[in-house]
């Protein structure tokens, strides 16, 4: 993995601390060529993976991305599945039974081949295979070498104790998708213990990591011992913890931390991504 | 460890069920859920026991509290049949469909002595919880007028049919998002008790209403105006917002900003004169599982603290969920 990840929540008004600048950004990035352009900004300051979220929208910009495959080369795509918004809304509306009707493919529950047989046999894993597989379909030859599941489903699965579940996901993108699975979880610790209980070693893990403790559940002082003392590949995400702590301070703690191989920022402008990609080789670079 | 059990595995269902899976001082003893595919999923892959009919449920694991998330329509009974049990009562929201049904339950509850609580989440959330503070402390002086508005994108165009879209059923706006709405007001500003006017406005559902505006005032005479609406697609997800003008100031407040302006240099610590401008990191008090957002967690542990004695059992109760019922059936009442 590359040392910086470029996010996407700025792109979908995705804001933590703010709905009205999740709005304003909205309004921002209405164009897929304005998210395209940021991206490429990004590029030039030698950021070459894009996490995202499998929102619709990105669909467009990877159709963008294949048609320049000479200046994408080389660019990284880190999907993060699913955007759980549109299925929380769907749930809201059409119940869970109307929402699988709705996004499993293949009229899962009228026919009786293929996804029909998964479910008359409660076959439900292929059932997550075929809206894993959906998911992926906009990502068709861009580089995707690994897979998350976004943190409202891990934490999810993992509150609801099914560990088989992530076991199966983990050998189903190795197998299917030749990349390496991952997880986005709130709850960092947590995830690890139950990995590791059904066999996942050193697993890629995506979480809120921040000098001031915000959004790590169990506490700061947890996390920062599982990174010194356990087997895990850090993601670090909301570094900045919505902006309470000046930038500078905000990251070098995090690029002074053990197993954290991979900072995931997201900004909308030219100087905002400037500084924060320049901080972080700075620090990185006294360390050495 | 409290015994809890789940009734309704839905979509507030199985969120809190992982909630509850992962809190450290609770077991949880039985889910009951109608939807075979839902209870078949649980059996096969999580360590709960599932059950289709939850009265045997009850019988067989005897639990010390119970989560209802069934439809709205099935709380009164179910919620009644519980507290004749004893049982410690966490409900989801809205509370009753019928507002006698709500007083009795309410009644039935103190006899009982039971904690009871209702998932207004909403007060678990810092920038409201500041926003009540201040309110308290008077901050704003002398309340002029106050908003109280949600939208969000739930239903933005004609589709098929569930129990949400039939009124008789708990469905509509007024029932899901207009209720957290007043419930804020009622408890950041002060209890609504009368509805000078409504309209409820289909815009894509049949049935139901998918906008509601209304004219209120509150017990201490305070006038307001409630906007809510989810057809609108322009926001991402819920968004919820209360606004207060004083004649010292004015708040606006929603799950992540909390803005105040103060007239004077007599405002309280640490807030200055002009704009102060708090955020949820400013507030978020760390849960041990996360899931949704700190306040889903919050709110489950605040409800189990209550049952083991740790906290007193004030918060989102069923009186203050009946207040809540209350105005909704005034708005009902006062459609124009």
């Amino acid at each position: 993995m590359e040392r910086i990840l470029f996010g996407d929540n700025q792109f979908f008004g995705v804001n933590h601390v703010s709905d009205e600048k999740s709005r304003a950004q909205m309004m921002k990035f209405k164009e897929d060529k304005t998210i395209l352009r940021t991206i490429d900004i990004a590029r030039e300051e030698g950021v070459n993976t894009f996490m995202c979220t499998t929102h619709d929208r990105i669909g467009n910009i990877c159709d963008l991305i294949r048609q320049e495959p000479e200046k994408y080369k080389g660019f990284n795509i880190y999907p993060c599945m699913p955007y759980a918004h549109k299925y929380a809304n769907a749930v809201t509306e059409l119940g869970i039974v109307g929402t699988l009707k709705q996004y499993v493919p293949g009229n899962f529950f009228g026919s009786l081949f293929k996804g029909g047989m998964a479910f008359v046999s409660k076959d439900y894993m292929a059932m997550m295979e075929l809206l894993i597989d959906a998911e992926m379909k906009m990502f068709k030859g861009i580089n995707v070498p690994v897979i998350f599941i976004q943190n409202v489903l891990t934490d999810l699965i993992m509150g609801l104790g099914m560990k088989d579940v992530l076991k199966e996901y983990h050998e189903y993108i190795i197998k299917k998708h030749n990349a390496e699975p991952a997880y986005i979880t709130m709850n960092m610790p947590m995830l690890l213990d139950m990995l590791e209980s059904v066999g996942i070693k050193n697993p890629i893990i995506c979480s809120s990591i921040n000098i001031d403790g915000f959004r790590m559940s169990g506490g700061k002082e947890l996390y920062e011992h599982t990174l010194k003392t356990r087997e895990v590949r850090g993601i670090a995400m909301q570094v900045l913890s919505g902006g309470a702590t000046p930038v500078k301070q905000a990251l070098q703690y995090v690029c002074g931390l053990p197993k954290v191989e991979s900072i995931l920022f997201g900004a909308s402008s030219r100087g905002n991504i400037h500084e924060t990609v320049s901080l972080i080789r700075q620090f990185d670079a006294e360390k050495k | 460890m409290v015994r809890v059990a789940l009734i309704g595995a839905g979509k507030m269902g199985i969120s809190h069920l992982a909630i509850l899976g992962a809190h450290p001082d609770v077991k949880v003893v039985g889910v009951a859920d109608t939807s075979k595919i839902v209870t078949d999923v649980l059996e096969k892959y999580s360590s709960f026991e599932c059950f289709s009919d939850y009265k045997k449920m009850l019988e067989k694991t005897k639990p010390e509290a119970v989560f209802v998330a069934a439809p709205t329509k099935y709380h009164g009974t179910i919620v009644k049949e519980l507290l004749e049990k004893g049982i410690h009562v966490f409900v989801e929201k809205p509370f009753c469909l019928n507002v006698n049904e709500g007083a009795e339950l309410v009644q039935l509850a103190k006899l009982k002595g039971v904690v009871n609580q209702v998932g207004y989440h909403n007060k678990f959330i810092g920038t409201f919880e500041e926003a009540k503070r201040l309110m308290n402390s008077f901050a704003l002086g002398d309340i002029q007028h106050f908003v109280g508005e949600a939208y969000g994108p739930v239903v933005v165009r004609k589709k098929q049919e569930t129990w949400r879209s039939k009124p008789e059923e708990g469905g509509g706006c007024l029932l899901d998002y207009a209720s957290h709405v007043i419930d804020l007001v009622n408890y950041i500003v002060a209890p609504i008790n009368k509805v000078h006017g409504a309209l409820l406005k289909s815009i894509y559902s049949g049935n139901v209403e998918d906008a509601v505006y209304a004219l209120v005032e509150t017990n201490n005479k305070l006038s307001g105006v409630l906007s809510v609406n989810w057809s609108d697609e322009t926001y991402r997800k819920m968004s919820t917002t209360v606004t207060v003008i004083g004649d010292k100031g004015k708040l606006i407040v929603d799950a992540t900003e909390m803005k105040i302006y103060f007239k004077e240099d007599k405002c309280p610590p640490p807030y200055t004169k002009g704009w102060n401008v708090k955020h949820i990191n400013d507030f978020a008090e760390e849960v041990a599982f996360y899931l949704r957002g700190e306040e889903y967690s919050a709110q489950i542990d605040y409800f189990i603290k209550a049952i083991e004695g740790k906290v007193p059992n004030n918060k989102n109760t069923f009186e203050t969920a009946w207040q809540t019922d209350s105005v909704i059936e005034k708005i009902k009442n006062n459609k124009n």
